[in-house]
């Protein structure tokens, strides 16, 4: 299908904006002013100032000579921008693609591929847009072309006919002037200079001369214009490809018709996501409320799924936080990220159990929603010999071990944290303990194996290396003790325990 | 007469079916490595579908707990299923398990703030049946939290464990089992020095429409393996029931 784009371009913006604020400067000329230098710069005219001579750039002080009884106005940087948001929001009801003229700030670029015809043709859609804004109170003119480029510049220069047939837009731009390709100041005067008042008298020039007098940008713009170059629109909102809305005919505040809300929008969206094979990554939930404030819940998952239990349940955990006040009128979901379903082979006789098996990935799944994904933690050796290195978190569920588990030294069960200090008596230089003082309590040892020298990874840290023992006291308790550090070296050497053998 | 018995003895087999343990006469008795322990459950089949409490007021009991536990998700998690191990203050150290034949991969740790949210993840974790057993530590647990988690049991049949710190309120729970175990002194063979298999004391205190009863186990490596004939020592759970009274 050929891409079509409409250009909307508002001659004043600034001044029909504060017309339609305030409705009583419709017979008083006024002009926009911003501080530049010390003068006050003219920003914006309104139409009746402009019948008197008074243009953008002037200074207020000369304007104000020239107009008897111009009302100066105030303009503050970033205004357009706004009011262009605004408005462009708006224009969502006429593409989903809505951009804002960033060249001149003072328009729209709409991408209306596959949109004209509901309103019965590109030249109802056209009246119906210009019509809209004229009953707002803004005077716009539009175009529509194959290029944004091309519609552009019809819309600001073009004097015959807004509507430029498929395919006919390197034709209508031939007669406009080179400032219809959104050129700079300086480029323009080098046009002007050479006197070139019109597109065709330097379209059939080679690229190389074009290229060496007026820059690579120039190029650019008139390649965006013919449509050799293909040009993005950044959209305002950018439109989600899964996403379902539901709107309630009374407003919804009781946690029952929150869940069937929910329920009603992941079947249809779930119904979209099976029949593309898509599954729900991460998905959000905005409710708008009759008090004009909207809440958001999201959920995750760990893989894509469209199964609506699932989804149902982890959306469930989150209903708590919707606060429905004085009810919601509007539910939307959307689903930003979805990923490709890898459907599971049915297997014959039954399913392996294990770590990829569907309930377990759902009740991770849950526990990410109601907790958060920080705690679920699942580990795989490392290659270290230094305890508290020797295991590595795993990225993610499926993630398998590279190497064995070693098994060949005694490790014990529990681990604690930091190692404790503890008071010991030993006969040097390398025997265990004979006992050993921790948290007050005195352990006699009667059996001990060791010592076990583990050294320290020099190139992670400094510090003494330990020599650990395995010992069991006159009750049967086993300990896992260390020394640190070397008898009678200049660092002091240190006992300490680490944890406890089952 | 005889009609009556076999009535009462149908009644009691279902009782059984329900409460989670299986009849030992359906097809192969499934062991678990236990050795004559089994015999204290009913049936001398150890209950899968149950949640068993373990009680460990000191840290030496809760290691030997640890590792009795390990040795039993070894033929658990046999099937090559995974195990949740959900906790507030998790000291176990997973590179350990490979000494019990557990590959600690296979085991999720849930590291959470509150016990609340610990009881909520077993519970849920309890609920799914791709898993092959969920451990939980927790302080405290009362009979309603209990209950929960033994019907959570019931409908998937998921082995539940239940660690707990705190003693005194042992008898307000509905656990199928509820254990003791303690360290004892390892022997070496023919006396050489040095450190022996784990060897510990195995209280079994409670077992629902079972005998409970008192072990001497040891893990011999790849196994459980019953201490026969094991001279009167100093037990650190009796000397702390003695300080109780």
């Amino acid at each position: 299908m050929q891409r079509r784009f409409v250009s909307i371009w508002f001659r004043q913006l600034l001044a029909d904006w504060q017309l339609i604020r305030r409705p009583e400067l419709s017979g008083v000329p006024f002009i926009f002013a911003a501080s530049d230098h010390g003068r006050m710069i003219i920003t914006a005219v309104s139409e009746l100032a402009l019948g008197f001579g008074v243009e953008v750039g002037m200074r207020a002080a000369d304007a104000k000579a020239i107009c008897p009884g111009l009302e100066v106005l105030d303009d503050k940087p970033g205004r357009p921008r706004k009011l262009l948001k605004g408005l462009g929001e708006w224009c969502v009801r006429y593409s989903p693609i809505v951009a804002i003229d960033e060249f001149a700030m003072d328009g729209l670029l709409l991408e209306s591929t596959g949109c004209s015809h509901l309103w019965g043709g590109e030249r109802g859609y056209l009246k119906e847009i210009v019509s809209r804004l004229k009953s707002k109170g803004y005077t716009v003119r539009v175009a529509i072309a194959d290029t944004p480029g091309a519609a552009w510049a019809v819309s600001h220069h073009g004097k015959v006919t807004p509507l430029i047939p498929v395919g006919g837009h390197a034709d209508a731009l031939l007669k406009l002037g080179p400032d219809a390709l959104r050129l700079g100041e300086t480029v323009l005067a080098k046009f002007r200079k050479l006197g070139f008042y019109q597109i065709k008298s330097f379209i059939g020039m080679p690229r190389s001369v074009l290229r060496r007098r007026f820059g690579e940008d120039f190029l650019l713009r008139l390649a965006q214009a013919i449509g050799t170059e293909n040009e993005v629109l950044v959209p305002l909102q950018v439109p989600v490809p899964f996403s379902e809305r539901l709107a309630c005919l009374e407003p919804i505040r009781t946690r029952n018709g929150i869940e069937i809300a929910i329920n009603k929008l992941l079947e249809n969206l779930c119904k979209r996501m099976q029949a593309e094979g898509k599954g729900l990554r991460f998905g959000v939930l905005t409710c708008y409320r009759i008090d004009g404030k909207v809440v958001q819940v999201d959920i995750g998952t760990s893989g894509a799924s469209h199964n609506i239990s699932h989804l149902f349940k982890l959306f469930q955990l989150k209903i708590d936080q919707i606060r429905p006040a004085l009810g919601i009128e509007l539910f939307v979901l959307d689903a930003p990220k979805v990923d490709d379903v890898e459907v599971p082979q049915e297997e014959m006789w039954s399913s392996k159990p294990g770590l990829d098996d569907q309930s377990v990935i759902k009740l991770l799944d849950r526990v990410a929603g109601k907790v958060g994904f920080q705690v679920i933690h699942r580990y795989l050796p490392a290659k270290r010999y230094w305890p508290e290195r020797a295991i590595l978190k795993a990225v993610s569920v499926t993630e398998k071990p590279n190497a064995p588990w070693r098994v060949d030294k005694p490790r014990p069960t529990e681990l604690l944290k930091t190692p404790a200090p503890i008071e010991v008596m030993a006969i040097i230089p390398d025997h265990p303990p004979k006992f050993f003082i921790y948290k007050g309590v005195r352990h006699i040892v009667a059996k001990a194996d060791g010592p076990e020298r583990i050294e320290r990874e020099w190139w992670l840290d400094q510090g003494e290396h330990r020599d650990y023992y395995q010992v069991e006291d006159e009750k049967g308790g086993r300990y896992w003790l260390f020394r640190s550090g070397h008898y009678g070296g200049e660092n002091k050497y240190k006992w300490f325990i680490h944890g406890f053998f089952a | 007469m005889d009609a009556k018995r076999e009535l009462f003895q149908k009644l009691q087999q279902d009782i059984l079916l329900w409460q989670g343990f299986k009849p030992a006469s359906s097809g192969k008795a499934e062991r678990i490595g236990l050795g004559e322990l089994e015999d204290a459950f009913p049936g001398g089949v150890f209950p899968k579908k149950a949640i068993h409490e373990f009680i460990t007021v000191v840290p030496e009991q809760s290691a030997a707990s640890d590792g009795f536990i390990a040795g039993l998700l070894a033929v658990l998690m046999e099937n090559g299923a995974a195990c949740v191990w959900a906790s507030t203050s998790r000291r176990l150290f997973p590179a350990s398990l490979g000494l019990f034949n557990v590959e600690p991969e296979r085991i999720i740790f849930m590291d959470v703030r509150t016990e609340k949210d610990v009881l909520w993840i077993t519970e849920e974790a309890l609920k799914c049946e791709g898993l092959a057993a969920v451990v939980a530590e927790v302080n405290n647990l009362s009979l309603i939290e209990s209950r929960r988690l033994q019907l959570a049991v019931e409908s998937s049949g998921v082995t539940g464990f239940i660690l707990r710190k705190d003693e005194n309120k042992s008898a307000s729970t509905v656990a199928t089992a509820r254990w003791r175990i303690s360290p004892l002194p390892s022997q070496t063979e023919d006396g050489m020095p040095g450190l022996g298999f784990p060897r510990w004391q195995v209280e079994l205190l409670k077992v629902r429409n079972g005998n409970p009863g008192n072990f001497v186990l040891e893990w011999a490596g790849e196994k459980f393996q019953e201490v026969k004939k094991v001279k009167k020592e100093i037990v650190l759970s009796e000397m702390e029931g003695r300080q109780i009274g």
